[in-house]
C-alpha cells in the first residue's frame, strides 16, 4: 500500500491577458487593470486536476492549495475548495509586494517548510501573466527538491517514486522521480474538473481575515458561521507568519530590476486595401506573381 | 573571467539550432563588451561529434560535458555543470534557448546562483542604467528585451547587482550567422565527476521519443496563418489548401490553438515561433500584440479580414476585406490559373 500523500498546489490568481480588449490599455499607455477579469491560472487548474487525481487515488491524501496576492486572491482557495481540495494558504503581506521569480519562489518554499512534510509540490507550468515558466524550478531549487517540468500526466506512485509522462520539445518522455519533488503541469494535461456543488454551499462563505468586510453581506455571513465553522477561516500568511527573511522578500529580493515598460507601437505600413471581388483577388495574384513574390 | 556563455542544447549529437542562434547574438555582446564567448554543451557521446557545430560561431572556448547519464537530459546534472562551472568561470551574461529545456534548466541554475533571469527576451542589448533609488550607476548591463502582460507592453529589465545575467530567447527570434572574425576556438572536456555529484542522477529517464519536425514553419518563405475567425479545425483545411499550391506552411495565432484549431507547434508569436518569411497571409487574425510580435518582420503581408479595421491591417501591405470563406478559395483559384 502507499502511504497518504500530502500534497501542495502552488496557484496564482492572474489578469485574463488571453483576451485583451481594447480598453486593456489606458491611453496613458498603462496597464487597466480594472478592464481584465482576475482568474485561477489556467495550468494551474492542470495541475490541481492532477493533485485532486492523487487523492482519490491513494486513500488518506490531502490537497491544499499555497497561493500568494492580495486578499482578494483567497478566492483562488475558495475555487480550490469547491473542487476538492481540503484547505488552502494565502501569503498575503506588503513586504511581498513586487516580487520577481526569484523573491516570489523564496516566499513560496518558506511558506512550504512551515506547511511541513510535504510529499508533492504541483503547480502549472506557467501563469499567464509572465509566461516565464521559472517559479516551479526555483521552489524545487531552494527546496533541494528534484523537478519534474512540463507533465502531462502521473502516470504512478509507487515505492515512492512517481512515475511521470512530460511533454518534451517534438515529442514526449517518461521520467521516474522519487518523492518528495516539485512538479509543474502542461496545458495539454487533463482539464481541471469543474465545482462541486455541495462543497461550493460548503465553503461558500469561506475567507482569509483581511478579505472579510463586515459591511458587505458575505463579510457578515462569514462572520457570523466561522463562530460555528472554523473551516470557514482561511489560513492566510504573512513574511512573519512563514519566518521569512524580508529582504529575500518582494522588491529588496528580487534580483531583477525593470528599467522602463513601454507601450508597444508598430510601425504602421501604408496599406492597399482591396474587396473580396473576383478581380481584386485576381489583380493582386497576378501582381504577387509578375514581381516573383510569389512562385 | 567576466565572459558572455552561451548554454548548447542537443538532442543526443545534434546541436539544437536556437543555441546557434544564440551564439551568433552571444559574439555580438562579447565583441560589444571586449571579453569572450564561450559556450558550455552536456551529453552523451558527443565528443569529437558537435564541436563542428559550434565553434564556427564564433566561440573563443567551448567547454563539453561528455559523460554517462547527462543524455537525455535531466535537471540536477546539467544544473551542477553549470553551477560549478560558473563559480569557477564567473561569467557576466549566460544565454539559453526558452525550449522546455532551458526553462527547466535556467530558472534552476539561477536560484542557485541568486541571480536573475529573464525568460523568452525579444532583444538583448548593451547599456547603462541608473539606479535612482540608490543613486547608483551602471555601465554595460544587458538590457534584457521582452513583451510582458500577454504581449501589451515592453520592459526592459536589467540585473544590477548579480552574475550571471540570464536570459532566455525562443527559437527563431535571433538568426545564425557563422562568424567571420576570428575566434580562439579552444575546445576543453573537463571531467564530468569532478562537477556533478553521484545523486544528481536520480532522475530516471525511462522512455525518450522525439519525432522529427512534422513542418518547416521557421523556415518557410511562405507563411499562410489562421486566427480564431477561421471559425473551426475544419476551416482550417483551406489554409493547409492554399499553403500546398503556395509551396508554404501554415501557422496560427494564440486564439486559434486555444480554441483548438491547429496544434500548438504551429503558433506564431511572442508564446510561439517567431517567423520572418517573404509572404505572409494572415487569415482571420485580428492582431494581438502578442501575435504581431512573431511575425512582424515578414516581408510583404496580406491581411484577410471581414474588420476593416482590424489592428494587423495597419502593419499590412495588402488589405482584403472580406470573410475567409470568400476569399481564400479565390486565392487558391487564382493561383493555379495564373502560375505556371
Amino acid at each position: 500500500m502507499t502511504k497518504p500523500l500530502k500534497i501542495v498546489v502552488l496557484a496564482k490568481q492572474v489578469p485574463d491577458t488571453r483576451n485583451v480588449g481594447k480598453d486593456a490599455m489606458t491611453p496613458e499607455g498603462t496597464v487597466n487593470r480594472a478592464a481584465l477579469p482576475a482568474i485561477f491560472n489556467p495550468e494551474d487548474l492542470n495541475a490541481l486536476e492532477q493533485a485532486l487525481r492523487l487523492k482519490e487515488q491513494i486513500q488518506g491524501s490531502t490537497v491544499g492549495v499555497l497561493t500568494m496576492g492580495p486578499p482578494r486572491a483567497g478566492e483562488i482557495i475558495r475555487q480550490g475548495l469547491f473542487r476538492g481540495a481540503d484547505t488552502g494558504w494565502l501569503l498575503t503581506d506588503r513586504l511581498f509586494a513586487g516580487a520577481d521569480t526569484l523573491a516570489t519562489s523564496y516566499a513560496l518554499a518558506t511558506a512550504i517548510k512551515k506547511i511541513g512534510d510535504v510529499d508533492i509540490v504541483i503547480g502549472g507550468r506557467q501563469a499567464i501573466d509572465g509566461d516565464t515558466a521559472q517559479v516551479g524550478p526555483q521552489v524545487a531549487q531552494k527546496l533541494g527538491l528534484n523537478q519534474v517540468t512540463y507533465a502531462e500526466e502521473i502516470l504512478k506512485i509507487e515505492n515512492n517514486i512517481a512515475t511521470i509522462r512530460r511533454h518534451i520539445d517534438g515529442g514526449v518522455e517518461t521520467v521516474e522521480v522519487p518523492l518528495p519533488c516539485v512538479i509543474t503541469v502542461n496545458g495539454s494535461a487533463a482539464p481541471c474538473r469543474p465545482c462541486n456543488a455541495k462543497l461550493v454551499m460548503k465553503y461558500k462563505y469561506a475567507m482569509c481575515p483581511l478579505e472579510v468586510d463586515a459591511n458587505s453581506e458575505c463579510g457578515m455571513r462569514n462572520v457570523e458561521l466561522s463562530k460555528t465553522r472554523p473551516y470557514l477561516t482561511l489560513n492566510q500568511w504573512s513574511v512573519a507568519d512563514v519566518d521569512g527573511d524580508p529582504n529575500q522578500c518582494g522588491l529588496s529580493g528580487s534580483p531583477t530590476k525593470v528599467k522602463t515598460v513601454q507601450n508597444i507601437v508598430f510601425q504602421a505600413k501604408e496599406s492597399k486595401t482591396l474587396t473580396a471581388s473576383d478581380a481584386d483577388v485576381e489583380g493582386l495574384i497576378k501582381e504577387l506573381l509578375e514581381e516573383k513574390i510569389i512562385g | 573571467m567576466n565572459n558572455v556563455f552561451v548554454y548548447i542544447e542537443t538532442e543526443g549529437t545534434q546541436v539544437a539550432e536556437v543555441s546557434q542562434e544564440l551564439l551568433t547574438k552571444g559574439r555580438k555582446l562579447a565583441d560589444q563588451l571586449g571579453v569572450e564567448l564561450h559556450a558550455v554543451v552536456a551529453g552523451t557521446g558527443i565528443k569529437g561529434m558537435v564541436e563542428d557545430q559550434i565553434l564556427p560561431y564564433g566561440v573563443d572556448k567551448l567547454f563539453a560535458f561528455d559523460g554517462e547519464g547527462l543524455f537525455p537530459y535531466t535537471s540536477a546534472p546539467h544544473t551542477d555543470i553549470l553551477v560549478n562551472l560558473f563559480k569557477e568561470e564567473q561569467p557576466q551574461i549566460c544565454l539559453m534557448g526558452a525550449t522546455v529545456i532551458g526553462r527547466d534548466l535556467g530558472p534552476r541554475v539561477s536560484s542557485s546562483l541568486t541571480s536573475g533571469l529573464t525568460a523568452d527576451c525579444t532583444q538583448l542589448e548593451i547599456g547603462d542604467f541608473d539606479d535612482i533609488k540608490t543613486k547608483k550607476h551602471y555601465d554595460n548591463l544587458l538590457y534584457q528585451i521582452r513583451p510582458a502582460f500577454g504581449g501589451n507592453i515592453v520592459a526592459t529589465i536589467v540585473n544590477p547587482d548579480h552574475r550571471p545575467q540570464m536570459a532566455t530567447v525562443r527559437s527563431g527570434v535571433m538568426q545564425k550567422a557563422v562568424y567571420e572574425g576570428k575566434a580562439k576556438n579552444e575546445v576543453v572536456y573537463p571531467e564530468v565527476s569532478k562537477y556533478v555529484s553521484p545523486e544528481a542522477y536520480v532522475v530516471k529517464v525511462l522512455d525518450h521519443h522525439v519525432e522529427a519536425a512534422k513542418h518547416n514553419l521557421k523556415g518557410s518563405p511562405i507563411v499562410v496563418a489562421g486566427g480564431y475567425g477561421m471559425g473551426s479545425k475544419e476551416g482550417f483545411d483551406m489554409l493547409f489548401e492554399l499553403a500546398k499550391v503556395l509551396h508554404g506552411e501554415v501557422g496560427a495565432s494564440r486564439a486559434a490553438v486555444d480554441a483548438g484549431f491547429c496544434d500548438t507547434d504551429r503558433q506564431i508569436g511572442q508564446t510561439g515561433v517567431t517567423v520572418h518569411p517573404k509572404v505572409y497571409i494572415a487569415c482571420g487574425i485580428s492582431g494581438q500584440i502578442q501575435h504581431i510580435a512573431g511575425m512582424q518582420d515578414s516581408k510583404i503581408i496580406i491581411s484577410v479580414n471581414s474588420d476593416p479595421d482590424a489592428p494587423i491591417n495597419k502593419i499590412a501591405d495588402y488589405v482584403i476585406v472580406g470573410t475567409v470563406e470568400e476569399v481564400v478559395p479565390k486565392l487558391i483559384k487564382y493561383y493555379k490559373q495564373n502560375s505556371k
